[in-house]
């Protein structure tokens, strides 16, 4: 290599095929997603774009830097199958037993099955009207679809009716961080993308779920530790006016006990930024099915449009509620 | 051997660089005004490290072994100048930008368009010149480090200018955004610092020692190891993006071991196996400990690169660690101990005091080892626990903090690292100034007295 232009034409072909994999392609593949049928199969598409105060609401999280000390990004380490039962049906000596019979299999075979608390409850005391008690519930959870199918064709003969969950698991997930893995889709209508190096803070993917209250999450950016004991992240004030009361209080001021009360004669209100930052913050709710990262939707649900968070709750948030002060 | 003015220019210019840098390099400062919140404190930090110091330094030491190395004239040193003064203005716009929240959200691309404009011309003018330069070399011969000066100064322009073109300018949309932007930081951090780094530790080590580089072969491996699959890494394994994009970065990454082994062996046989001779030079000692970092660093990326110890340290504080041991530990160590033989070089002089050069460099070896020894142990730890949902958030981030304390003190010891650096070189150019202006004075005398003496 003793030419300038020999060196010149490595280091291009090298760029070059690296510009060829990491932009063109990602532009060919995800740059031009469009909206998709979720994988529920009903006429909805997803993602939907979000509201415009939620859309000045990334500006403030753009602007201030929260993507430093919050991923939005869920990981999940695989998905497995649950049987549920909606319906005990009108047999229900012979769906007890075809569940009993179900429960000696992961015995039998643990690496295939394993029985859910509702089942391995009925297995050590046995009155057999409480298993099938408070349905719709989940059994068993396995890996193996196939074996699922004829678990629910089993119990589906002795008139009972059951179904088959597709239920993502995961550390991320059992912390209540979200509902399944995220995915390029959920990010289509945002710019920038800011999906996070780091977690300093929780991850905020799915925040809009875990934590709804707009004005909860006022109040946390005012004075974090009120809401949350022990939390590290710091006050963000200077989103938030205090001002002298005049003609009676305004109804959006934030309701501040003890110490971090303002002066009597005095209110805190949140500026705009503070408005939008948390319609964004409510916002981040991606619970669409999707083909690439499927699960099942609670069925009773899974009609209702994928915007409207608090009716899509799924039956695998399973430690949601304990976790909710951690945001 | 000949020097030009336009090079002390570009050494000044990147002391200003530097001052800037020492003066945002305090993070975590918390306070409730909006131009200091963490979120903006610490991408202004890093842009100060990276455009002001890292890159700067790095442009003057590239072009004065161009130079050096051509046996030749900077060409054109004017425009050199202006080119510098241009980076300038565009990164303190930049740093201003991101304080005031006009930061664009990219990671080591925080500065706004607007300033990355400027900052883009600045590198064009120093650049264009440089390559220049090299093309007028009278030493038609290349050695080693040329091949690595030159694809650097060609892969910045591009890979800044598509990078901000295609997030800044003509969006592309959705995730398409974040894998560009990683593939920017990656083609930054590793190809970019590799390149100039290396480039400097195969004439520095070589030079200092008066020994012969080992083997031109393996240090072609090493280029070609580097720009091919440097630039392939970079997209986390978290990164929510079809499979093949974080898995092909894994095994880039992978790869990236055979350019740290192959670093590591040119190295070795080019010193006979001795390392005595780092301790004798402070320049010698700056480049050897970058040396080291580059290949610890180089292993710690190359194993965590593995999927399941990838997984483990995602998002915890082991990434910042390693991330500063490359651009710190082994580039910014690097960029000093040229600095510290060039800069005398350039003036003429001895720097005041050798001293204060030793101190700098057990002071900033020891900043950068109390910034990353604790935060690599916690991030693992960090790590470990997120694993377990029990375990709540609160308490996993409260667990951090104690080694977070430690690294403060590792970013104290490496502020004052740079104070001293600062003055070093500030000593220096106050002496060679004292000096010009001495013969000035004495030049002007002269052609007064004659002038008085004849009537």
């Amino acid at each position: 290599m003793n030419y300038g232009p020999l060196v010149f034409l490595a280091a291009f072909f090298a760029l070059a095929s690296s510009w060829c994999g990491f932009v063109l392609t990602p532009q060919l593949q995800i740059g031009r997603l469009q909206q998709t049928n979720t994988a529920s199969g009903a006429a909805v598409t997803y993602p939907v774009s979000r509201p415009g105060l939620a859309r000045q609401g990334l500006e403030v999280y753009r602007a201030n830097g929260c993507a430093y000390c919050h991923s939005q990004q869920v990981g999940q380490s695989g998905t497995a199958v649950e049987i549920a039962l909606t319906d005990a049906g009108t047999n229900q000596a012979a769906t007890v037993a075809a569940l009993l019979s179900l429960a000696k299999a992961t015995n039998d075979e643990p690496a295939v099955w394993t029985a859910l608390p509702a089942l391995e409850m009925a297995r050590s005391n046995s009155p057999a009207t409480n298993l099938l008690s408070g349905l719709p519930k989940a059994f068993l959870r396995g890996s193996n679809p196939a074996t699922a199918k004829a678990a629910v064709k089993a119990l589906d003969s002795t008139s009972a009716k059951a179904e088959l969950r597709i239920v993502p698991f995961g550390a991320d997930l059992a912390r209540g961080w979200g509902k399944r893995r995220t995915v390029a889709e959920d990010f289509l209508f945002d710019s920038p993308v800011m999906p996070g190096s780091q977690r300093i803070g929780p991850d905020l993917a799915d925040v809009g779920t875990r934590l709804p209250d707009v004005q909860w999450q006022l109040l946390h950016l005012y004075a974090p530790q009120l809401v949350v004991k022990g939390s590290a992240m710091p006050p963000y004030r200077f989103l938030f006016e205090k001002r002298a009361v005049e003609r009676g209080q305004s109804p959006e001021a934030l309701v501040l006990p003890g110490k971090f009360a303002p002066p009597s004669g005095y209110e805190v209100v949140p500026k705009p930024a503070a408005k939008a930052l948390a319609a964004y913050l409510v916002s981040l709710h991606p619970d669409a099915p999707l083909f690439d990262a499927p699960m099942t939707v609670a069925s009773a649900a899974a009609a209702t449009p994928t915007n409207s968070p608090a009716a899509s709750e799924p039956a695998a948030t399973n430690a949601a509620p304990a976790t909710a002060p951690a945001k | 051997m000949l020097f030009l003015s336009a090079a002390v220019w570009l050494l000044v210019a990147s002391v200003f660089g530097l001052i800037a840098s020492i003066k945002f390099h305090a993070p975590g400062f918390l306070a409730d005004s909006a131009c200091l919140t963490y979120g903006r404190v610490r991408p202004a930090s890093a842009n100060a490290m990276l455009y002001g110091f890292c890159l700067q330094a790095g442009l003057g030491v590239a072009l004065w072994m161009l130079a050096r190395l051509g046996r030749t004239m900077l060409a054109a040193p004017w425009l050199v100048i202006v080119g510098a003064l241009c980076w300038n203005l565009g990164v303190a716009a930049g740093l201003l930008g991101i304080l005031t929240g006009g930061s664009t959200g990219f990671e080591n691309l925080e500065m706004p368009a607007y300033a990355a404009s400027l900052v883009f011309l600045g590198y064009l003018m120093m650049v264009v010149w440089g390559v220049l330069t090299f093309h007028q070399r009278r030493e038609r011969q290349l050695y080693v480090s040329q091949w690595f000066l030159f694809a650097a100064l060609f892969w910045f322009p591009w890979t800044y200018s598509t990078a901000n073109l295609l997030l800044l300018g003509f969006q592309v949309r959705g995730m398409a955004q974040a894998v560009i932007a990683w593939w920017y930081s990656d083609n930054l951090l590793v190809v970019w610092f590799g390149l100039i780094g290396l480039a400097a530790v195969f004439y520095f080590v070589p030079k200092l020692t008066s020994r012969d580089l080992h083997s031109r072969y393996l240090a072609l491996l090493t280029f070609w190891m580097l720009i091919l699959f440097g630039s392939w890494g970079g997209i986390p394994a978290s990164a929510p993006v079809p499979a093949w994009m974080p898995a092909s970065s894994v095994v880039a990454t992978g790869l990236g071991v055979v350019t740290v082994i192959s670093v590591f062996l040119n190295m070795r046989r080019t010193l006979g196996g001795k390392c005595l001779p780092f301790m004798s030079d402070p320049s010698l000692k700056f480049i050897g400990f970058g040396l080291v970092a580059f290949v610890i660093g180089g292993f710690a990326s190359g194993i965590m690169a593995w999927p399941a110890l990838g997984q483990l340290t995602l998002f915890t504080w082991f990434i910042p660690a390693r991330d500063l041991l490359n651009s710190y530990g082994f580039f910014a160590m690097v960029m000093f101990g040229a600095v510290y033989y060039i800069a005398p070089q350039l003036v003429g002089r001895q720097f005041l005091s050798p001293k204060l050069v030793r101190a700098h460099f057990w002071i900033a070896a020891a900043g950068v080892l109390l910034f990353v020894v604790p935060l690599a142990v916690g991030g693992i730890l960090q790590g470990l626990r997120l694993r377990h949902a029990d375990i709540a958030f609160t308490d996993i981030a409260k667990g951090t903090l104690p080694f977070l304390r430690v690294s403060t003190m590792g970013d104290l010891l490496m502020a004052l690292g740079h104070v001293l650096f600062l003055a070093n070189l500030a000593g220096l150019v106050l002496q060679f100034y004292r000096a010009r202006a001495v013969s000035a004075w004495k030049e002007a005398t002269a052609e007064i007295q004659p002038a008085e003496a004849t009537p």
